[in-house]
């Protein structure tokens, strides 16, 4: 079957399988921000923003993409630097396999809740799984991220 | 590993139905369940063209189509108002935002699986499932059914005034639960769900008991421990059957408490 979907703002039109899954196909098209992790739906290492909502790549059939306009990390790079130097920061990432996810899907709870808790950020983020950081160390990054963005909203506003 | 042959976005729902009735034909909700599977698919019936991503509320009524997404349930407002929240208790430890964003109501539904938190909460609740050539019946009818080659269409919750509580139990945040527990209280009825037991959710109904005057907290225990009682459970990996009965026992008298609370 013939899709066409956008990635990153790009148009692309190919012929697919019917099971082929959006991970490979983002992978095959040069997004290796979306990584491989669990394939059970559990780890959010493949996520990425179809449409604006968070989704796992691995667990979309690529012909559900038809028509949708996906964003991966690659298509975030200035977002995901600034806030990738908080992480630094803090020392929160240490294999950084886990970071694209983690990273994008901040970015989208940036936009999607207001002022967040402690605890609506950890339960925003909890199908971001990291092995190696016990996530306190993200938790310090993502609160003084948010910290300098409401600065910014109020400076702007 | 799972291999679909075709792949059709149905145009309606009577194509959606044609094609469901080969056994080699599957459809497909939000696909983080079924692509877990061993299995080989002629046609993957998508019904995402069909509209039925939509939660709309009437005065009686939420009608949620069955290609709603369990997002779409926690963050409703209409639903989180009307039922306190349950629902959103029901599906936020389900994984991470993302997986919430994919798995569908219908999915949860029509797959009556055990584990289901969705269809625990919804059990307590005055609710009934569309099929397209079945009608409407109530879901505690479905869940009994055999599985058939109907379309699941929507989900109806009516507005009765029922007041709910909601509470599951894991042994690791985003893993499935190892009970799940809702309670809903109506005039003089009250309504327990157990599910996660590990076997697939059920509903039992009471009326005229405690809640009729104020109870004291042996009376509660009593019901709890009455309710606890009228369901199976089992053991897995996750839990024994006696570890489960006491759970429901307790998670049965804190709903009860919980409901009863603006009545006395």
């Amino acid at each position: 079957m013939i899709i066409k979907l956008w990635v990153n703002d790009k148009k692309i039109t190919d012929e697919i399988d019917s099971d082929a899954i959006l991970l490979d196909f983002l992978r095959d098209h040069g997004c290796y921000s979306v990584k491989r992790g669990c394939e059970t739906s559990n780890c959010g290492l493949c996520t990425v923003l179809m449409d604006g909502k968070l989704i796992l790549s691995c667990s979309t059939l690529l012909a559900r993409a038809d028509g949708k306009h996906v964003i991966t990390l690659e298509g975030l790079q200035e977002e995901a630097k600034e806030f990738g130097g908080f992480l630094a920061d803090q020392g929160a990432e240490q294999c950084g396999f886990c970071s694209p996810g983690l990273v994008i899907s901040v970015l989208a709870m940036v936009k999607e809740l207001k002022n967040p808790s402690d605890r609506e950020i950890n339960e925003y983020l909890s199908g971001n799984l990291c092995r190696c950081s016990g996530y306190m160390g993200q938790l310090r990054a993502i609160k003084l991220y948010l910290n300098k963005k409401g600065a910014q909203e109020n400076e702007i506003s | 590993m799972l291999m679909i042959k075709n792949f059709i976005k149905v145009k309606n729902l009577e194509e959606a139905y044609e094609l469901n009735q080969k056994r080699t034909n599957v459809v497909i909700g939000g696909f983080t369940w079924l692509k877990m599977g061993n299995r080989k698919i002629q046609d993957a019936i998508d019904l995402s063209g069909l509209g039925l991503d939509q939660i709309e509320e009437t005065d009686d009524e939420f009608r949620i189509g069955s290609m709603c997404t369990l997002r779409d349930l926690e963050i409703h407002k209409g639903l989180n108002s009307e039922f306190q929240g349950a629902l959103k208790e029901a599906v936020h430890h389900i994984v991470g935002v993302q997986f919430r964003n994919g798995a569908t109501v219908g999915g949860s539904i029509y797959g009556r699986y055990g584990f289901s938190d969705v269809l625990t909460c919804l059990m307590a609740l005055d609710c009934y499932v569309e099929l397209h050539k079945g009608g409407m019946i109530p879901l505690k009818e479905f869940v009994q059914k055999k599985y058939d080659n109907d379309i699941l269409v929507r989900i109806l919750l009516k507005k009765d005034g029922r007041k709910v509580s909601y509470q599951s139990q894991r042994n690791a945040k985003t893993d499935f639960p190892l009970i799940a527990v809702a309670v809903a209280k109506k005039k003089n009825n009250i309504f327990v769900s157990v599910g996660a037991r590990p076997m697939k959710a059920n509903l039992i109904e009471k009326s005229g008991c405690v809640l009729e005057q104020n109870p004291s907290e042996k009376e509660i225990e009593e019901f709890a421990d009455w309710a606890k009682g009228q369901f199976n459970y089992g053991s897995n990996m996750r839990a024994s059957k006696e570890y489960r009965e006491y759970l429901a026992y307790v998670y049965i008298k804190r709903g009860v408490k919980e409901v009863l609370e603006d009545d006395h």
